[in-house]
Order: structure tokens, then C-alpha cells, then sequence
């Protein structure tokens, strides 16, 4: 049998790696379960000032959003239930910002983010919310749960594991039309349980595709803790089992995120095949403004308090002179008077009209 | 005899079976410590422990793949799925598996699969959707649909003491807003039986879970404007439902609306209705009319909602118009 031979032959040397140490290096990356950042060169992908600037603007602005939509929502404003991503916001600030123009994401209930910075503005993002027609979904879709492929956000459904499988295809595409393009998205750590999560990995990884899925471990699925969904405490390890590379960050850290994330998101664009990524982070609230959380330990809040995502970064751009005391008083005023008008607009903004919803099932 | 809502008659019943079998045990995410979603198993994990009252993992299929097993194995689980919506990710562990089992190779499987279903809520396209369509088509289920918290209770102990996969729809929009009397000792609520929730004479509605209660408060109004006599039968089981019980009415009335809340085309009014133009047709004096919500996606906001649900204006309007034969 011809495969047969083919397997028996004897496997080419690889060139001798130049120095001793690298070699080593390498076989312990390739023995590793998963990396973490700091195994990784990271250097080249270290944003510019500029950058730095505009990512704290994208959290405080992702943060003020979510306090908005939480502030309507005990004003009984907000129609139907209110999820936020309190604690999160570096994740998919980070991640999203690194993608380029052309490429796609797929944002689920905690990236609020990823749709800001992909450039929906918020005033459009916050009648989603409240039921208006000012929306991408006119009034058809809720809260979070929209898309726009221009802006190059794929909308997700509610059931969790099927934006994997849905991104996968969406870099499928790519691949089969050899657009130099990438599909992002992401999933919870409960997320991960479902059959989707893993038919979409697996897809992603036989074919190769230019794909990045971040694991958002956020210790919590609604009441459940991560150790009832998962055995192992880091989820990264599923990268192994699909044979891709797997990297752990600190979700807290919008810097981190985005290096990661870059880093994983031009490997995948060259051709190298799907990166998974474990984001280590927390939900700071319930799972949404009608669960008060008692079931997460108090001081489990306060050690992740500690690592509030704006308070490091807001600290780190201070620290190291990339903003000064005034600056940082312009940017939160503007994110403040940003989320102010969005209020105005959203609510006033029309609903849409009671037969609006019968057209458009199908395409022409 | 106590006053209790819907959502506390299922609660009743689930925990009554739990204490009289020990076979018994629930199974779902966040049913435990947080006592579900809508909080119907709140305070089953202390009373019967982790074993009983089982946290998954968010994996629909894993959740009935294991009841399918367990039942075999001689347990009586009883599945909750968070949103009816999310049914769709266990569709092949039921359809296939469970439903056909027993046909297959004789063994019975003894499990529930509880849906929180319906709209009315805001919940938008999937937090909302009545799913029972679906499995409707799928020989070896059993589904039923409470409108009562009697029914509630009644009906969630037949399922549970069924041989067979049963789906028990519950609406989401009665849970907090419908109370009724229950009796606290044990009773059930025959699988395939109907009921007469009105007396009527000169139509009838055939109606299961939320439209009972548009089709009771539209009666209601037809009597009072209108001197109009119209029958109310709740069908409480979907598969099987109760063919005596209809012809009886149809036959007594010779007008039939079937309504229901879940979307028209391919739902379980056509075949009711078909049902009863093929049995009953010389009894007939106008066509045997559906009133169902509009063929589209549940919206989200508020005026779409409205326009898409079936309410008690549209069904005054559709017993008005069979009047009129
Ligand atoms: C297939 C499926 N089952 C159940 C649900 C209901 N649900 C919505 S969010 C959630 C918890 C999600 O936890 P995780 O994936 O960790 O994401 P997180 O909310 O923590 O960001 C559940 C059970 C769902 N959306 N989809
Ligand atoms: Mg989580």
C-alpha cells in the first residue's frame, strides 16, 4: 500500500537548529501543553502610543456602556434581560483591536467591546437594547445580538458553541477564495462544554483555517463554576487535543491581550492554522442585571477587583507617561458625554412600526 | 387545597415524585445551587442532594444522551432545559435515540425533558420560540402543555411516571401570572386526556397552554357582546392529543377554531384541523379555522412582539368571522 510506504519512510532531518539552546526551546514549546505569553517573542507587536491611547479609550467607553445599559435597566428601559461584561472588557477590546480591516469577529454576550471597536457607534449599539429601529436589527434581535458585515461583525444566537463553527466557515472562505483574511471569535469557559465548541475547533484545525477562537474563562457559566464544566483548570489544554497551538493570557490586561492576540491572529493569516487562546479573567457581576450573584464567594470579587482592567491600564499609560493627568480627564469626559448623547438618541428614537416584522424571512 | 402559581405547581409536583421514588432525579444546568433559571428546582440540591439534583455542563445533547441511558439503566430523570430555545442543541439525542428506542428493541425509556417555552417576554428570536412542532412529527414522544397550575402539577407527575421520552412544554409567560387551587395530596392528570374548560354551544376553541387563556377571556366577551356560546377545550397533551374529546365538541358545536401560540405553517393546528374535516366534516356548518402567530422569527421589540403574538383581540376577531358561516 502506497500510504502504507509512505508512513514507514524514514522521517527527514530537520536543518540543526543554530544554536543549541534555540533547539531546546523549540522542542519544549512543541512539548508544552500550551504557551504562555511570556514564551512568546512578543516584542514586534507591542502597540504604539497612539494605540495604547486609543485602547483605554475603547475600555472606558466599553465599560460606561455596560454601566449604562445596567443604570436603563433598573429604570425598567431596557426590554427583556441585561447582560454586561464588567471585568472583561480588555479581552475583547485587546483582541479586536488587533484584527485588521478586512478581517471578522464574531462577538457573543461579553464582547460588547468587540462591537464598539469595530466601530458601531454606541448610540446605534444602545438602541439595540431598548428596541428601537435605529439598530442593525431594527427591533428584531436584542441587546447584543446583532451583526454587520461591512463593519465585519458576524451576529451571533444565543446558543452557545455555534459562532465557532460559524467563524470557521467564515475563514474557510477565505482560505478557499486566497483572501489574506482572519475570523475571530470567542466562547465561554461553559461554552466550551458544548458539541459545536469542538466541531468547529476540530474543523478549523484539519483544514488549517485562519481562525482565532479565545476561550473567555471567566471562572463563572451563569451559576456554574468553571471546575463542574471542565476537569482541567486551564482550558488552553483543548488546543493539544486538536493538534493547534494554544496560548494562556491575562485577560486583565489589555497590552497582554493585544500582543496575544496579534501575535495569533498574523500566524493565522500566514497560513499556520488556528490558535486557540485562554483568556484568564472574571466576571464581575452576575450573569445578568437580574442575578445578584450570591453564589460567587466575596472575596473571589475582591482578588479580581484588584485586577480591574481600566485601573491597570489606567495606571500603566500614567505611569509611563503615554497620557498625562489632563489628557486622562479629556478622554473619560468625552467617553462620559459619548454615552450620554447615545442615552438621548436611544431613547427617543423611534420603535419600530408593528408591521415592520412580517417582511424579509426569506431573500429575494 | 392551596393557591399557588403555575410555576410553583410544577415545582409541587416534581419534588412530590421525588420523595415517593427514589429513582427519580433532576438533571440540567444551573438547576442546583441556583435552582434553575426560573428558579422552579430552588431548594431541590439541599433537600436531595447532589446526586438527585445535578449542575451540567452546558451540553444539550450530553443532558438527554444521559437521560436516555440512565433510563434505561432504571432511573427516572427529568431533564430541565434552560430555554425551550436550546432543545434544538439535544434535537438528535431525542429524535432519534430516545424516540425510537423502545420500537427498536422493546426497552422503554422512562424520562421528561422540561421546556420553558414562550413568548410575550421580550425574549426576542431564541428565549422565546414553541418548539413542540418540531417533535410533534416524531413518533415515540409524548409532548404535553399545561394552561393551569392543577394541569401543571397533574401533568408533570403523569410525564414523570410515563414509560416514555415526554416533553413538557411550560410557558414561561403563565409561570409567574396564572395561580389557581391544587390539591397538596398526590394526583395526576392523564397523558392524551383533554378538558372542557368552558361550556359552550355554538363554537369551540381547541387550544393548549397560553391561547387557553385568550380563548377563555375572548368567550368570555362573545357571550357578553355577541350572545355567542363558545366552547373551550384544552387539549393539556399535544401527542397524544384527545380525538375523542374533540369530535364530541366539534360535533355538539359544528364550529371549530384550533389556536395555538406557536407559529401557523406546519404547526399542530393543521392537524388537528385536518383531523377534524376528515372525521367530522358533516357536522361542519363553516371551515375549521387556525389562529397561530405570524410565520416569522420571534422579534424582539415591543411592537413587533405584539403584532406577531396571537392575543385575545385576533381571537375575537377569528370567532367573529366563523360566527359569521
Ligand atoms: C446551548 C446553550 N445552552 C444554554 C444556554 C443558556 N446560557 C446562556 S449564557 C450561559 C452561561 C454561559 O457561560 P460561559 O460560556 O462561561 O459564558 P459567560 O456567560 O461566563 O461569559 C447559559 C447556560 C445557551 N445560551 N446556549
Ligand atoms: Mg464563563
Amino acid at each position: 500500500m502506497a500510504t502504507k510506504k509512505k508512513l514507514n519512510k524514514k522521517p527527514v532531518k530537520s536543518k540543526p537548529a543554530k544554536t543549541q539552546s534555540a533547539a531546546a526551546a523549540a522542542r519544549n514549546r512543541q512539548e508544552k501543553t500550551f504557551l504562555r505569553a511570556a514564551d512568546l517573542d512578543l516584542e514586534k507587536f507591542e502597540p504604539t502610543n497612539e494605540q495604547k491611547k486609543d485602547l483605554y479609550y475603547y475600555l472606558l467607553l466599553n465599560r460606561a456602556f455596560d454601566d449604562r445599559v445596567a443604570k436603563l435597566y433598573r429604570q425598567g428601559k431596557i426590554i427583556g434581560a441585561a447582560y454586561g461584561s464588567r471585568g472583561q472588557e480588555a479581552t475583547s477590546v485587546g483582541s479586536t483591536y488587533a484584527l485588521g480591516k478586512d478581517d471578522i469577529v464574531g462577538p457573543i454576550i461579553r464582547n460588547a467591546g468587540s462591537i464598539i471597536v469595530r466601530g458601531l457607534p454606541v448610540k446605534n449599539f444602545l438602541s439595540n437594547f431598548v428596541g428601537r429601529s435605529t439598530t442593525p436589527t431594527r427591533g428584531r434581535d436584542g441587546n447584543s445580538h446583532l451583526g454587520d458585515l461591512e463593519l465585519g461583525v458576524f451576529a451571533p444566537i444565543s446558543h452557545l458553541g455555534s459562532l465557532v463553527i460559524n467563524l470557521a466557515g467564515c475563514a474557510l472562505a477565505f482560505k478557499i477564495k486566497k483572501q489574506p483574511r482572519v475570523a475571530l471569535t470567542y466562547i465561554g469557559d461553559g461554552g466550551t462544554s458544548t458539541a459545536e465548541f469542538h466541531e468547529g475547533m476540530n474543523m478549523a484545525a484539519v483544514w488549517k483555517l485562519p481562525f482565532v477562537c479565545i476561550i473567555e474563562n471567566n471562572n463563572w457559566a451563569y451559576s456554574t463554576p468553571t471546575s463542574h464544566q471542565n476537569l482541567t483548570p486551564d482550558l488552553a489544554v483543548k488546543g493539544k487535543a486538536y493538534g493547534i497551538e494554544a496560548i494562556v493570557m491575562d485577560g486583565n490586561d489589555v497590552m497582554e491581550a493585544y500582543r496575544v492576540s496579534k501575535y495569533a491572529i498574523e500566524k493565522a493569516r500566514a497560513g499556520n492554522g488556528p490558535i486557540l487562546i485562554e483568556s484568564k479573567t472574571m466576571r464581575m457581576k452576575g450573569h445578568a442585571e437580574h442575578d445578584d450573584a450570591f453564589y460567587v464567594p466575596k472575596e473571589q470579587f475582591a482578588e479580581w477587583q484588584k485586577k480591574d482592567p481600566i485601573i491597570r491600564c489606567e495606571k500603566y499609560l500614567l505611569d509611563h507617561r503615554v497620557i498625562t493627568a489632563q489628557e486622562n480627564e479629556a478622554i473619560k469626559a468625552r467617553v462620559a458625554k459619548e454615552m450620554e448623547d447615545a442615552e438621548e438618541f436611544a431613547l427617543n428614537a423611534p420603535f419600530p412600526n408593528s408591521g415592520d416584522g412580517v417582511t424579509g424571512v426569506y431573500a429575494d | 387545597m392551596a393557591t399557588v402559581t403555575y410555576l410553583e405547581a410544577i415545582s409541587m409536583g416534581l419534588r412530590e415524585e421525588m420523595l415517593r421514588d427514589s429513582n427519580v432525579y433532576m438533571i440540567g444546568e444551573d438547576i442546583g445551587v441556583y435552582g434553575g433559571a426560573f428558579k422552579v428546582t430552588k431548594g431541590f440540591i439541599d433537600e436531595f442532594g447532589e446526586d438527585r439534583v445535578m449542575d451540567t455542563p452546558i451540553s444539550e445533547a450530553g443532558i438527554i444522551g444521559v437521560c436516555v441511558g440512565s433510563a434505561l439503566m432504571g432511573l427516572r430523570p427529568v431533564a430541565e432545559m434552560q430555554f425551550a430555545d436550546f432543545i434544538s442543541c439535544g434535537f438528535n439525542q431525542l429524535v432519534n435515540q430516545a424516540a425510537k428506542l423502545h420500537y427498536r428493541w422493546g426497552e422503554a425509556v422512562p424520562m421528561v425533558v422540561r421546556c420553558p417555552s414562550g413568548g410575550g417576554v421580550h425574549g426576542g428570536p431564541f428565549h422565546s420560540q414553541n418548539p413542540e412542532a418540531w417533535f410533534f412529527h416524531v413518533p415515540g414522544l409524548k409532548i404535553v402543555s399545561p394552561s393551569t397550575p392543577y394541569d401543571a402539577k397533574g401533568l408533570i407527575k403523569a410525564a414523570i411516571r410515563d414509560n416514555n421520552p415526554v416533553l413538557f412544554f411550560e410557558h414561561k409567560y403563565l409561570y409567574r401570572r396564572i395561580k389557581g387551587e391544587v390539591p397538596e395530596d398526590d394526583y395526576i392528570v392523564p397523558i392524551g386526556k383533554g378538558e372542557i374548560k368552558r361550556e359552550g354551544k355554538d363554537m369551540t376553541v381547541i387550544a393548549y397552554s397560553s391561547a387557553v387563556h385568550w380563548a377563555l377571556e375572548a368567550a368570555e366577551q362573545m357571550q357578553k357582546d355577541d350572545g355567542i356560546s363558545v366552547e373551550v377545550l384544552d387539549l393539556r397533551s399535544i401527542l397524544p392529543y384527545d380525538k375523542e374529546l374533540i369530535l364530541q365538541s366539534v360535533k355538539k358545536t359544528s364550529k371549530a377554531i384550533v389556536a395555538h401560540e406557536a407559529t401557523l405553517t406546519g404547526g399542530v393546528g393543521g392537524d388537528i384541523a385536518a383531523f377534524i374535516t376528515e372525521h367530522a366534516f358533516e357536522y361542519l356548518d363553516g371551515p375549521v379555522k387556525r389562529l397561530a402567530a405570524l410565520d416569522t422569527p420571534v422579534p424582539y421589540s415591543p411592537p413587533l412582539e405584539a403584532h406577531f403574538l396571537p392575543n385575545k383581540d385576533k381571537m375575537l376577531k377569528t370567532m367573529r368571522e366563523l360566527a359569521a358561516f
